[in-house]
């Protein structure tokens, strides 16, 4: 089929509109945050438009590390981040091993429960969780909050890591067998570097939840101000309408927030949807 | 005893041995699979069963700060206080069915389309791609605090662009009217998320299938209702599952944006916020346990509900996973 010169302009005129509309739509608001971050304070309080921003005050940046303690917020950010990574690596590998490539007894049922306690919701936990951590005092602790991360209690990480174990073809587990290598070694020397892209996409995963969790931070940290986390500093500087003279600084905070994350999507993105969808684990 | 045992042995055969090596060596296996599922295991029973069960009896007992030692059990009273006392029940619920049935259609939709376009294989797709995705890279906490400033009545970028071009200013976050369609317009914002989900399953639809509908005189609208619509069905129920199982637990955006009251008129009081002041506002555990196992029924219901239907419109026509 020959397609009408003319047409094919006309159709590609269109896609290239809506797309570039959209995108622009989309890209606005960051925009408009990178372009506050860099407004001087009695800029930020005129009412009219102004995207580009005159003078450029690049000293907001370095002034809200002396406003705040960005570098300890960063550093109980990243302890619950480690906590989370370890957990996404060692424990759930080994979960998703055993469901994918080892024969016990009440597999299918274990793997049961953990298809089933995915779908739990969050909120039938919240309660009972806060009142035994606070029974056994650990309020305004990590403890909380990088436990269950170290357990590698989370069952999206171990399905998404049996799904694409399963997908490793057979003679490699038996001829390693074979060949005197251990369960263990097995999971350590060829699964686990056979695995590079879903080990990518669960660590992008572990890393973006610990990075953006605010529930869980401000539930147990919330009155502990010297464990506060990026996040709950950020929303701590954030005032409700009115108070809003240091908008400024929330935007510089805020990209504070956003650049590791672009960093880290940037590296994983390949390996975001290769890893995810290898398998057919969407489909479960 | 023992003598006799020895005498036994030899008579065997060594067949027998071998079964027996292999049962050894089975059960050892098993005790290895035991072992590498075991700290999800524990995790499971510390975070999630036990935590779900006393919840489950919390919500029949008038737990509240000072409470010590076993709770008083008081029966179904939570309960029957949510369903005639409550009007905040009511509101909250209101509001979050009301975010729902805007967000996610609305999220689901501009997914698909953004997805089928990106899809065409246009040159500088990779660019467009990122940039519709890049807002949901934004933690939700920044994205949020983004917004509050965005829809500010005075500084906020959209009333200023409002009167530029005319348009008369609203009061995003501080008018009852508008404090939805504000929340709704910050999920909208995230749709990336999805759109990537969709875009990879487009790209897994089997061109052939194209090539055959071609061939048969397809036209391109015949290509998208026969083909891409049907095989997208599991990607969509996915999206649309995980859309309305997060969608009634949102929280974070609200409690941000407009605190935890709800802002004038509670008209962004959604359900989550509810639970949260019943519990960490006014210590009201044991009612804040029946508020959150009503919810828990809710998503329970709807998940099944959805599930059992999906039969009717969700097509697994590809046979290719060998998954039990």
């Amino acid at each position: 089929m020959i397609e009408d010169p003319r047409a094919r302009i006309v159709r590609y005129f269109v896609i290239y509109t809506i797309l570039t509309v959209g995108a622009i739509v989309m890209m606005v608001p960051l925009l408009w945050t990178v372009s506050t971050s860099l407004k001087t304070r009695d800029k930020i309080s005129i009412r009219r438009l102004e995207l580009i921003p005159d003078p450029v005050a690049w000293d907001n940046y370095p002034y809200l590390f002396e406003a705040l303690p960005i570098l300890q917020y960063t550093r109980n950010t990243m302890v619950i981040v480690v906590a989370s990574l370890f957990g996404a690596w060692v424990p759930c590998t080994l979960a998703g091993y055993a469901f994918a490539r080892i024969p016990f007894p009440g597999r299918n049922i274990f793997f049961g429960i953990l298809l089933a306690t995915m779908m739990l919701p969050y909120v039938v936990r919240l309660i009972p969780l806060f009142l035994f951590f606070d029974e056994i005092g650990w309020t305004r602790t990590f403890g909380p909050l990088i436990l269950p991360r170290l357990l590698g209690h989370n069952a999206f990480y171990i399905f998404l890591y049996r799904q694409f174990f399963r997908g490793i073809p057979e003679d490699i587990y038996d001829s390693a067998r074979i060949d005197g290598c251990s369960e263990f070694g097995v999971w350590w020397r060829i699964f686990m570097p056979m695995s590079r892209p879903v080990l990518a996409a669960v660590s992008i995963f572990a890393f973006s939840f610990a990075w953006n969790d605010f529930l869980n931070p401000l539930i147990y940290l919330g009155s502990n101000k010297e464990l506060w986390t990026l996040a709950l500093g950020l929303n701590a500087l954030q005032g409700f309408e009115g108070e809003d003279n240091s908008l400024n600084l929330i935007m510089v905070f805020s990209m504070l927030m956003i650049i590791p994350m672009l960093i880290v999507f940037y590296f994983g993105q390949k390996h975001l949807i290769s890893g995810v969808t290898a398998q057919g684990s969407l489909k479960g | 005893m023992a003598q006799a045992s020895i005498k036994a042995k030899p008579d065997q055969s060594d067949a027998t041995w071998k079964t027996r090596f292999q049962e050894w060596w089975f059960r050892n296996r098993a005790l290895i699979g035991f072992a590498f599922i075991f700290p999800w295991f524990a995790g499971f029973i510390i975070f999630d069963a036990l935590p779900f069960i006393y919840n489950l009896y919390l919500s029949f007992t008038d737990y509240q700060i000072g409470t010590r030692g076993v709770p008083p059990w008081i029966g179904f009273e939570n309960y029957i206080e949510i369903f005639t006392d409550d009007k905040l029940f009511g509101k909250s619920m209101y509001n979050t069915v009301y975010y729902l049935g805007f967000s996610v259609p609305l999220r689901l939709i501009f997914a698909f389309l953004v997805a089928l376009i990106l899809n065409l294989r246009v040159r500088g797709m990779e660019l467009y791609r990122t940039l519709f995705y890049v807002p949901s890279v934004v933690p939700l906490v920044a994205a949020t605090v983004i917004f509050a400033g965005f829809l500010n009545t005075r500084y906020g970028f959209l009333n200023q662009f409002l009167v530029l071009i005319g348009a008369a200013p609203v009061r995003w976050l501080s008018s009852p009217d508008a404090i939805k369609p504000s929340l709704i317009l910050l999920s909208l914002w995230g749709f990336g998320g999805q759109m990537i989900i969709f875009l990879a399953g487009l790209q897994g639809i089997p061109e052939d299938l194209y090539e055959a509908a071609a061939i048969d005189g397809g036209t391109g609208w015949h290509r998208l209702l026969y083909i891409t619509l049907p095989l997208m069905t599991p990607t969509i129920f996915f999206n649309l599952l995980l859309g309305l199982i997060g969608g009634f637990q949102i929280f974070e955006q609200v409690f941000i944006l407009i605190g935890t009251n709800g802002g004038p008129l509670q008209a962004g009081l959604v359900y989550m916020l509810h639970v949260y002041n019943k519990a960490f506002r006014d210590f009201e555990f044991g009612y804040s346990a029946a508020l959150s196992v009503i919810l828990f029924l809710i998503i329970f219901v709807l998940t099944i509900m959805l599930v059992y239907t999906s039969n009717r419109w969700v097509f697994y026509g590809d046979a290719q996973d060998d998954d039990s």
